[in-house]
């Protein structure tokens, strides 16, 4: 009997691996140090976002505010951190907190997920244009330095993804509060009965996802150097193609941390093969929605597999 | 073995109109296996829910140990004094490993290393309860075969870390377990019973009943009938203890309309789990009941029917669920948009569903199956349950199907309202209509021309009107393999 | 008083139109009592597009939880850029650009359904694959420059009658078009009966499968038609023309009393949340408040109505 659930959870892999392998034979020269740097770096923010949108899809919601969120971060930590430290710190803290009650608010009054936090995005990019109208400021030296940082051998962009899959593998996928955050995904119900607090868990979550977002937007601002509101709009649609890609499953509490990392550096190392195969950037979306459904569609077939065995 | 596990005296619980516990007493003692049996809705399954704290009691006193629990029985407290269950719809989370369910129950297991003591934990009771069980305490809990999550439920069920164990509640624990497994659990429940646990063993096969238990107590209608040890019992009398009366036979058997085999058949179908053999058949003016103990594919046949997967069906069909909440009722609607739903294609004038005769539909069902409410347009939620079930009746004979399916549509209704409802099915009958209709009280058999007692998706036996009687139901429901 | 407030208990969307009059009150009582009428005049012409898109994504919710249709925006802007490169502001070539335009959302709308229904995933998903491609279609066919609408559609757009821009005219008569097919077809019927029990519905005999696809055509060719006349009005279609109807088309079926868990679908409550959210934006905008303030705003009042408007039946 050959496995479809190896097959599935092998697929993030293999298409990483397919994407690679043809940006190398598309342009050879991508095949080094320097070439991997530049292709990868914009990879580490797209992972912790979509680490952060992982946390959500965990308990069974969906987090349409990610991207804005990402973008205000960038903006208060080039503007008030570098102001005052100590009163950007406590804003950044805030954020963090404002996801947590977000979570409780969702989970108390059993809200739908989508239509809140799509309320949510206008907020953080509301909160984001007042601080900064126009881009502009400036990113701490710390993170700039840090972002460019030369590792011997492996590229830093490889080294911080792995280590952010890692860590969060071991966080979710070992300890055994990753388990009872999984089970709340998994069958609510039989948690309830045994005696733990889904809200608890909730909030738990949604503040991961809040720290994970903070990350992704300092890292993010680390590259860009200055700040602009918008800058991240479009990590919403990354971090929720990204867990896809990862071999996430919306439902279920069936989610993959290797995977969603693995599935942002599919993301943003496709974006660089569209760009060498000459492919015109109107169709950059595009090509990305088209990967995202190819993958559904894989998934789908070995899923009827697996149903038919 | 006097001690007592745990007690509950006059325990009654009501949902709406039904009685579902009409003041039952029961005692399980230290160490004792309690077999309990009953037949469909005798409140075996609601017991075990108040005993567990999922379901608080209308009245009555529970005693843990002799001594009463200071806070207010609920699931948290139950699973502190001891208390596990193994119900039948699985409480796992399938996207976990067994040994990572473990943990799920367990508070204890946590901190470092706590993975490796699930795991021990979990294989040492699944290597004593099931030997040579193959089950991986890293498995994934939705890859494994239904039987072999069975195992991992109730092997969790008897493990412990930091609480006792006090009791331990099977509610058809062998439902999906083989010969061989059923009987390592089986012998494992003396052995636990040695130890001094309690254990509640629910089980619609007598013969596990009788050899397991140390006392038996029969259910029926929401009462203990009989408790005595299971020595005293033996498969005769312990059906004919759990059986009713035939009451009011003699009336319907004047009343039970004349079986039509010349009549057209109108459905042919074999249910998915039958294989080769025997199949179902509804001749036109028809009444067929599909009996047997819940869920053993009757409800399963009559979708598949519905959906014409594997069945040949003539003529228009219409459904009449059980499961109000979850298949019937539109709760934002009006009692008439809940009646003309089913019927809104031939309600539609050029386009449009004509008010008028919309409204001319729901009036005469309101009259014609006497739905009690001052107006047809306050909302389906301001009804009874007997009356939403009216309603749902309503909607269906209303309509042009000439095959009517009932899926144990019946469950909470008054018993003034169930009169008044055969009579409606038997007069539509004898016009020509078609019926299928699964129920799980015996007594509503009487109604039918021809019965199909199912068993494990199966048909087991076909009994014509003439030659129905409860024991040879129950018999069928019953049958065990090879018998 | 208790009257009045029983009423309002059953008509949940005359809030939104108690709210967009207390804006426009506050809006012009700031103003110094001029200008009401424009103002309302403008509200109407703007809120007419919201209306439009509201609609469909108002038929999309009402069948039930989960389902929504993100794809609005990028089906918009794919409509509006067809149109004006077809039309090429040639009155002549008008009817069949918009035939061109409604063609390629009804291509959308198919593609959606299939995708939710072949690859088995929630709508949402699928409605956002599809989008990525849908705008990289539009950018790639609008390159370059913006061709003006040809002067009868941007007529048709702009003109008044009495005030009130036709535009709105016309779509107060689609409103009432889809509130008439909502409550008294079957097709109506069987979204709301999906919308609030999807088994119960196929139980009683209802076309899940064919209503369901339905509603996803309904809903991107009103996008699309919302396209075309946006971008009559607005002297050509731009690429980012959809970008502000995402959150808008929810916003007003959430705030104009759609329940979002499905089953209750309530047409001019959507009126009601568009022209709110209008005159809210005006109101801001004559307070002197920055374009962060109204974001804000924005985003809290719909957190706010579907705090105190939902978690009311979602038991299920």
């Amino acid at each position: 009997m050959t496995n479809p659930r190896l097959l599935r959870a092998a697929l993030p892999f293999l298409t990483l691996a397919i994407v690679l392998a043809a940006t190398f034979y598309v342009q050879p020269r991508t095949m080094s140090y320097f070439g991997l740097n530049l292709m990868l770096q914009y990879a580490v923010p797209i992972a912790l976002a979509t680490t952060a949108q992982m946390f959500i899809i965990t308990v069974n919601d969906l987090d349409l505010s990610i991207g804005p969120f990402v973008g205000l971060i960038g903006v208060i930590a080039a503007t008030a951190l570098n102001a005052s430290p100590v009163l950007g710190a406590a804003a950044l803290v805030a954020c963090v907190l404002a996801y947590g009650l977000v979570g409780a608010l969702v989970h108390a009054r059993n809200l739908p997920s989508i239509v809140v936090t799509l309320g949510l995005s206008f907020v953080w990019l509301g909160i984001a244009v007042m601080i900064l109208p126009s881009p502009g400021g400036k990113a701490p030296a710390a993170l700039k330095a840090l972002m460019t940082v030369q590792t011997p051998y492996v590229p830093f962009p490889i080294l911080a993804a792995v280590a952010i899959g890692v860590i969060v593998h071991l966080a979710l996928m070992t300890t055994s509060f990753g388990v009872i955050a999984r089970g709340a995904g998994g069958n609510p119900k039989a948690l309830a009965r045994a005696g733990w607090s889904m809200l608890r868990t909730k909030v738990v979550m949604y503040m991961l996802a809040g720290v994970f977002g903070l990350l992704s937007g300092l890292a993010l601002l680390g590259l860009t150097t200055s700040a602009d509101a918008h800058v991240a709009d479009r990590y919403t649609l990354y971090s929720i193609a990204g867990v896809i890609l990862g071999g996430g499953e919306f439902m279920g509490g069936r989610v993959n941390p290797m995977g969603a990392v693995v599935g942002a550096l599919t993301l943003a190392l496709a974006g660089a093969f569209l760009i060498f195969l000459r492919i015109s950037p109107d169709w950059q979306i595009g090509a990305q929605g088209a990967i995202l459904i190819v993958v559904l569609a894989m998934r789908a077939l070995v899923t009827y597999g697996e149903k038919r065995s | 073995m006097s001690a007592e596990a745990i007690r509950l005296d006059g325990v009654e619980k009501s949902f709406g109109a039904v009685r579902a516990l009409a003041g039952v007493d029961l005692v399980v003692g230290v160490g004792e296996c309690l077999g309990l049996v009953g037949h469909n809705g005798a409140g075996k399954s609601t017991l075990m829910h108040v005993l567990a704290g999922a379901l608080a009691p209308d009245t009555g006193r529970l005693t843990v140990g002799g001594i009463e629990p200071k806070t207010a029985w609920s699931s948290a407290s139950s699973q502190a004094a001891g208390i596990r269950c193994v119900f039948q719809e699985l409480s796992l989370c399938p996207n976990l490993s067994v040994a990572e369910n473990a943990r799920i129950v367990h508070g204890a297991l946590s901190g470092f290393g706590w993975k490796a003591r699930a795991r021990t934990l979990i294989r040492t009771k699944l290597d004593e309860i099931f030997p040579g069980h193959g089950i991986n305490p890293d498995d994934e809990v939705g890859d494994l075969p239904i039987g072999k999550r069975q195992m991992a439920e109730i092997a969790r069920a008897f493990t412990v870390t930091s609480a006792p164990l006090r009791l331990v509640i099977l509610d058809e624990p062998t439902s999906s377990l083989d010969a061989v497994t059923a009987e390592q659990l089986l012998a494992y429940i003396a052995k636990e019973t040695a130890r001094g646990t309690a254990i509640i063993l629910i089980s619609h096969l007598l013969g596990e009943i009788l050899s397991a238990s140390d006392r038996i107590v029969v259910m029926k209608d929401g009462k203990a009938v009989a408790a005595r040890p299971a020595k005293t019992f033996d498969r005769a009398s312990l059906m004919a203890a759990m059986g009713s009366d035939l009451n009011d036979v003699a009336v319907s058997e004047q009343l039970r309309p004349a079986p039509k085999p010349d009549a057209p058949v109108v459905v042919r179908a074999r249910p998915s789990g039958q294989g080769a053999g025997s199949e179902l058949i509804v001749h036109k003016g028809e009444i067929t009941g599909l009996a047997g103990l819940a869920g053993h594919g009757q409800t399963k046949t009559l979708l598949q029917i519905f959906a014409r997967q594997g069945a040949e069906v003539d003529g228009p069909m219409a459904f009449i669920a059980g499961d109000r909440q979850s298949d019937g009722i539109f709760d934002l609607w009006s009692i008439a948009q809940n009646v003309t739903v089913r019927s809104l294609r031939s309600l539609t004038r050029r386009g449009f569903v004509d008010p008028t005769a919309e409204a001319q539909l729901a009036r005469t069902w309101r009259d014609r199956i006497a739905i009690r409410t001052p107006s047809m347009d306050n909302n389906i939620l301001t009804l009874s349950g007997g009356n939403q079930q009216k309603t749902l009746f309503a909607r269906a004979l209303g309509s042009d199907a000439t095959v009517i399916l009932m899926d144990d549509p019946m469950r909470g209704v008054d018993v003034g309202t169930k009169l008044e409802v055969y009579a409606m099915i038997r007069a539509e009958a004898a016009a020509g209509r078609s019926f299928l209709w699964y129920t799980t009280e015996v007594d509503e058999l009487t109604h039918c021309d021809r019965v199909y007692v199912f068993r494990n998706g199966r048909i087991t036996e076909a009994i014509d009107a003439a030659d129905l009687s409860e024991q040879r139901v129950l018999q069928a429901s019953f049958a065990e393999s090879g018998t | 008083m208790t009257g009045l407030r029983t009423h309002l208990a059953e008509k949940p969307w005359l809030w939104s139109f108690l709210a967009a009059a207390l804006v426009w009150g506050l809006a012009v009582a700031f103003a110094g009592g001029h200008g009401g009428g424009e103002i309302l005049t403008s509200a109407l012409a703007f809120g007419t597009f919201t209306v439009i898109v509201g609609l469909g994504q108002m038929m999309v919710i009402t069948t039930g939880p989960g389902n929504v249709d993100l794809s609005i925006p990028a089906t918009m802007t794919l409509s509006g850029v067809i149109a004006m490169k077809v039309m090429d502001t040639d009155s002549a070539h008008m009817l069949i650009g918009i035939l061109a335009a409604m063609g390629a959302s009804l291509v959308v709308g198919i593609v959606n359904y299939t995708l939710i229904r072949l690859l088995r995933i929630p709508p949402i998903i699928a409605t956002l694959s599809s989008s990525f491609l849908v705008l990289s279609t539009a950018i790639s066919y609008g390159r370059g420059l913006r061709i003006k609408p040809p002067p009868p559609l941007a007529e048709f757009a702009t003109v008044r009658m009495f005030g009130i821009p036709l535009a709105a005219i016309a779509i107060c008569l689609l409103s009432l078009a889809v509130a008439v097919i909502l409550k008294g077809t079957v097709y109506g019927r069987t979204v709301a009966a999906i919308g609030q029990n999807e088994r119960a519905a196929w139980l009683a005999g209802l076309n899940v499968r064919g209503t369901r696809f339905a509603t996803y055509v309904l809903s991107a060719l009103l996008a699309g038609l919302c396209g075309i006349l946006q971008s009559g009005f607005s002297g050509g279609a731009a690429l980012n023309m959809g970008d502000d109807f995402l959150l808008a088309s929810i916003a007003v079926v959430v705030i104009g009393g759609t329940s979002v868990a499905g089953g209750r679908g309530n047409v001019p409550g959507i009126w009601g949340a568009a022209l709110f959210m209008y005159l809210l934006v005006t109101m801001l905008n004559i307070f002197g408040a920055s374009p962060g303030v109204r974001l804000v705003m924005t985003g809290v009042i719909i957190i706010a109505v579907i705090t105190i408007a939902g978690g009311e039946r979602q038991t299920r």
